[in-house]
């Protein structure tokens, strides 16, 4: 069964957005992916992903788990032959995966993503002790139990805190003025 | 005195997990003649989530803390590793995307704010090396940390994506900074590498394998501890090697201080004014010869 | 004789009649004041369309011409020598670009109409003042210097030596051959380079005709085509070549001990040494640097003779012929020639660069020229493939690509690489047939007589290929097998998955540069460079091996990465050009220069010191500057520098640029 050439515009998509214009000079030479600390937990790494975008697969691209695994060390950058923004590309990606709904089923990582979030826009700072609680309640709570142990050492150690952290009352309404503005001019770039 | 203006970041600031950085580098400042003031009001600069999830508002409010700074005049100084990058970037994607920067003016403008683009981004380590410099950092060590073996760890975002510092893969300012307060930096070819900070939480298994790589490379090379400028590298190393231990059957035990931390060992303050109790794998051992 | 002018508008096809209105153009050049005729036709610069003109001087007497085509840079002689056929003087024509000024950088056809007709009424007026000049001829030197004794200059030099004319081959170092002598064998014929190379060698050393000054280095050059004149110095060898046998026997005596440039610093050489096996000429040559004795002159000190007086209580003499000679100094010659051609080469990347790849931190990664100096018999290992240790290797990977290819380095591709990774990895399986063979490459280049067979040879001998690009050597196993190793880190792009490839041997295919002296030669040369840092050819496609200087002409590598096939041609072509130019004997010189009028000249000499081609002298007697015609090419520095207005530049007067100008407005 052939797999016909679907939606070309994602490149063209890609491309408007400020650091995705790279992918178009892609020679794959796999330097990317061999540099890639997780690339082997990725389904497709960066390589074959820039290739597929190319072969304007919209869906398998979107719906992929690689770029929820990026860790944006930046060695691809680094090393790029061609000079591609490839840690960049990964957070467009993750963008308009999130956007589309594709965001990947199989990593939590957009949840915490949006708990991190959340606490920006109503305290302007956040505060990881809440936000990993909220994180497990809201994945495994299961999972919390094993990284108890962890979370003490923290606690008694002066790492975490019960406190949240907050901007002033003034500061955070000023925030969200600005994100509104910036969310209501569509958001995407 | 030179003065700068701090944006100490989530993980720096009082309730953060990385605290022990703030205070151990305003205790260095005193004896260098450096002064960090806080920009008041200063909000989390979104890293990574804000970015994936809302791309254009991540430029805002990283414009935003620049907008704050640049009122204060000079440079700003962000210590931890991802709050410097995302700000970085904010500078040169507004110098480089006359559109975005519309953008990004428009909404800072509903907030009442403006930002011109004049304010530098700095790293701590880029301050005390290039405008103190490694011979009056030398001068002011009063206990010399001779004998004492040190893995330089830089994480991944100390001397990339924004270069310019040194060696975008084997970086040395942190090491000469180390061999200046009289101790040895051994060598680390994983100096650069991730430790797979920000997936520690949801991708944990993978996290651990790269905390792994690092400890075994350090150990390797005779590390009797490791020093880091990062707060998300030094929790990752430092708070998981319990986790490492467990799943590997390994028996890590390898303090992991921050640079500053080490700075003000040599030269001669307290253990409470360097927070070095905030460790979870303890350094008493280790720095017992020089406190 | 009042102007009568004719104006020709080309079609050029559709590359101008597609955007602009040519026949509303011919329109309006028809309104303009002395224009007695125009026309608009498809293709001017063809035989019918220079009719045309050729016809119109005749039958309607025209004395000034225009077209409006192209760049006068494509075919300005075109038409200038058809005004010449038919009588007229060629100065007395004029062109206009409509093409790469306007219908190739705009869009709007009315817009461009309308320059196109700016331009024409520039052109018409201007060509109103234009006067009739007359262009000179020189004589022509029939010497040759040909810079660079590698296989590009010594082609060059044989090819203008056989045909009877003297040739000086000038090479630095202080043997001739270059980097091809240094090759084992050459693909795709898989040749011996130094059995193809050494004949012709000999030749240069025994051609009556050919003058080598080998240890020489190139230090001024002045002059113009057909008359050049060069400084040379003759750096000292502190060997008298004319004694010298070349027998090596003071080499063997010379107690210090060095790296040897020619093995790659591979193996070892002495401070008195014969540069190759096959040096030509075979003459010794003293490391000045690093000799003991010569060290210790400068510190007052005369200690170590040991060439010269030999070792008695062993019963070694010392130079027989008498040929070392410590006292001896640099020598300047100047020469006189009529063409230079560049062929300085190469110098191959250096891979420390990349931090990754772990060359000069790892023992046993390799570059390419190391490798052909591993495998050659004459190597320092006497052609064994060996680890440092002095094992042989039981697995080698063979990296293309570093260096070229990446903006990091070198944007551009080094050509080569593919094939002569091809043949390293043939060697190795000829020489190792146990050993296991990687190739990693990106894209296999073998476009080129015999060499995509070449390739399929190649897949054929079991050489394992590996489609990625190597992104890391690193030394920490991560399995057991891998322990010692030196572990490549790849994708496989074509499986799409990462692998680490365990081996003992990395040998990486090194982009070709540019010389670090590049910079050095076109300053003296006054040539230009590409962005790359290569020399600049005067046109990439049509003219290859000539520069914007007359007479000097660039071949082989050091106008861009090429193999010895197109080497050798580019020689050859430039030779053919050298002796054209000889043959014909003169050549013509520029008319459009500056001329002083002397009566006007206050003699303050501030010309002098403008003029970029040292063209101006000053007449004691008169008291006022003088041009040499030969040496101007017309810049206009001068002109416009002249406080009294006393220096005019011909073909480019006040009242012609005025006149353009102001048709450009009108």
């Amino acid at each position: 069964m052939e797999t016909e050439i679907k939606n070309e515009s994602l490149v063209d998509e890609i491309c408007a957005i400020p650091g995705g214009e790279g992918i178009k000079v892609c020679m794959q030479c796999g330097t990317c992916t061999a540099s890639c600390p997780n690339a082997d937990l990725m389904d497709h790494a960066p390589s074959e992903l820039i290739a597929m975008i190319r072969a304007g697969m919209r869906e398998e691209v979107l719906s992929s788990n690689a770029m929820w695994l990026c860790l944006s060390c930046y060695l691809c950058v680094v090393r790029c032959p061609r000079d591609i923004k490839i840690t960049r590309l990964m957070h467009v990606l993750e963008s308009l995966a999130a956007k589309s709904g594709l965001g990947s089923k199989r990593t939590t990582t957009p949840v915490i993503y949006k708990g991190f979030n959340t606490f920006i826009y109503n305290r302007g700072r956040i505060s990881e002790l809440w936000l990993m609680v909220r994180y497990y309640l809201q994945t495994n709570p299961f999972k919390a139990i094993k990284m108890l142990p962890v979370a003490l050492g923290l606690l008694t150690h002066s790492r975490l805190a019960l406190k949240m952290d907050k901007m002033s009352p003034e500061g955070i309404k000023q925030l969200k003025t600005i994100i509104d503005k910036a969310e209501s001019s569509g958001g995407a770039l | 005195m030179k003065q700068y203006s701090y944006y100490p970041g989530c993980a720096l600031s009082a309730e953060g997990f990385g605290r022990a950085f703030d205070w151990s580098t305003k205790a260095v400042n005193k004896l260098l003649d450096i002064e960090f003031k806080e920009i008041k009001d200063w909000n989390c600069c979104g890293s990574v989530p804000y970015d994936t999830l809302h791309e254009l508002a991540s430029f805002c409010i990283c414009a935003r803390n620049l907008a704050l700074a640049e009122k204060m005049g000079g440079d700003v100084v962000a210590p931890c590793s991802s709050c410097y990058v995302f700000l970085s970037r904010t500078n040169t994607y507004l110098k480089q995307y006359p559109v975005l920067k519309s953008q990004v003016d428009e909404a800072l403008a509903a907030g009442g704010l403006e930002y011109h683009g004049n304010v530098k981004v700095r790293k701590v380590l880029d301050v005390y090396v290039n405008d103190v410099g490694y011979d009056a950092i030398a001068a002011k060590v009063k206990k010399s940390l001779s004998g004492l073996k040190v893995a330089c760890y830089y994480g991944c975002q100390e001397v990339r994506p924004i270069f310019g510092h040194d060696h975008p893969e084997y970086p040395k300012y942190m090491d000469k900074l180390v061999n200046a307060l009289g101790a040895e930096s051994v060598p680390f070819p994983m100096k650069s590498r991730c430790c797979g900070g920000s997936l520690i939480i949801s991708e944990e298994a993978a996290s651990l394998d790269l905390i792994k790589k690092l400890l075994d490379s350090a150990i390797s090379n005779g590390a009797d501890c490791m020093v880091t400028g990062c707060p998300l590298c030094q929790l990752n190393v430092d708070a998981y090697q319990t986790m490492v231990n467990s799943k590997y059957k390994t028996n890590y035990h390898l303090p992991v201080l921050f640079f500053t931390q080490l700075m003000g060992v040599a030269f001669g303050f307290e253990e409470k004014d360097l927070g070095l109790k905030t460790s979870i794998v303890p350094a008493e051992k280790v720095l017992a010869k020089y406190i | 004789m009042e102007p009568k002018i004719g104006v020709y508008i080309c079609h050029c096809g559709s590359n101008i009649a597609g955007i602009v209105d040519v026949a509303k153009v011919a329109e309006y050049a028809r309104s303009l004041p002395n224009v007695a005729v125009a026309r608009d036709y498809k293709y001017m610069c063809s035989d019918p369309g220079q009719n045309l003109i050729k016809e119109d001087i005749k039958t309607l007497g025209l004395n000034r011409v225009v077209v409006a085509s192209c760049s006068p840079r494509m075919h300005e002689p075109t038409f200038r020598r058809a005004c010449q056929d038919a009588g007229l003087n060629q100065y007395l024509f004029e062109m206009a670009n409509i093409r790469e000024h306007c219908s190739w950088v705009h869009v709007d056809h009315e817009k461009a109409t309308e320059k196109a007709k700016a331009l024409v009424s520039a052109a018409v007026r201007r060509v109103y003042y234009q006067e009739p000049l007359e262009s000179k001829e020189v004589a022509v030197n029939p010497c040759t210097l040909v810079i660079g004794g590698g296989v590009a200059g010594i082609q060059a030099a044989l090819e203008i030596a056989n045909s009877g004319h003297k040739v000086y081959l000038l090479e630095k170092e202080a043997s001739i051959g270059g980097h091809m002598a240094m090759f084992d064998k050459t693909f795709p014929t898989l040749d011996c380079a130094a059995c193809i190379l050494t004949p012709k060698m000999t030749s240069v050393g025994q051609n009556g005709n050919i003058e080598l000054l080998a240890y020489s280095e190139l230090v001024e050059i002045s002059g113009y085509i057909g008359n050049f004149k060069a400084k040379i110095k003759k750096k000292s060898r502190y060997i008298d070549a004319v004694k010298c046998t070349g027998c090596g026997r003071c080499s063997e005596l010379c107690p210090t001990s060095l790296p040897n440039e020619f093995d790659c610093g591979l193996g070892k050489r002495k401070a008195i040494y014969i540069p190759s096996p096959y040096a030509v000429p075979n003459k010794a040559v003293i490391d000045g640097k690093n000799c003991r004795h010569l060290k210790g002159l400068a510190q007052g000190k005369d200690i170590c003779r040991l060439c010269q007086t030999g070792i008695e209580k062993k019963g070694l003499p010392g130079c027989e012929a008498g040929a070392i000679d410590f006292e001896q100094k640099d020598e300047t010659v100047e020469i006189e020639i009529g063409n230079i051609i560049v062929a300085t080469g190469f110098q191959q990347f250096e891979p420390t660069k990349i931090y990754q790849f772990g060359y000069g931190r790892y023992d046993n990664v390799f570059t390419g020229l190391e490798f052909e100096r591993l495998t050659n018999a004459s190597g320092p290992t006497d052609g064994k493939v060996v680890l440092k240790d002095g094992s042989s290797p039981r697995s080698v990977a063979i990296l293309h690509c570093i260096g070229s290819r990446d903006t990091n380095y070198h944007k551009y591709c080094s050509r080569v690489c593919c094939m002569y990774s091809l043949k390293f990895a043939h060697l190795l399986r000829e020489k190792l047939p146990e050993a296991k063979v990687y190739q990693l490459y990106i894209d296999m280049r073998c476009a080129g007589s015999g060499y995509e067979e070449f390739y399929e040879r190649l897949q054929e001998e079991g050489v394992n290929f590996v489609r990625g690009k190597a992104a890391e050597i690193t030394n920490i196993a991560e399995k057991p097998e891998e322990t010692g190793k030196l572990i490549v880190m790849v994708e496989d792009t074509l499986v799409r998955r990462k692998r680490r490839l365990p081996v003992d041997m990395v040998i990486m295919s090194c982009a070709l540069e540019p010389r670090a002296d590049t910079e050095q030669m076109a300053r003296i040369l006054s040539l230009s460079r590409k962005a790359d840092g290569f020399f600049l050819e005067k046109h990439p496609k049509l003219d290859p091996v000539a520069t914007t200087t007359d007479g000097i002409y660039i071949v082989g590598c050091c106008q861009s990465p090429k193999d010895i096939p197109d080497t050798v041609a580019q020689a050859s072509a430039a030779a053919a050009r050298v002796l054209a130019i000889i043959s014909k004997g003169t050549v013509e010189i520029e008319a459009a220069i500056a001329s002083i009028d002397e009566e006007h000249c206050a003699g303050c000499k501030i010309c002098i010191d403008m003029c970029p081609y040292k063209a101006i002298s000053f007449d004691e007697e008169k008291k006022v500057s003088r041009i040499n015609e030969a040496l101007c090419k017309g810049c206009g520095t001068c002109v416009a520098a002249c406080p009294s207005g006393a220096i005019k530049g011909r073909h480019f007067t006040t009242e012609e640029i005025m006149a353009e100008i102001e048709g450009v407005l009108a």
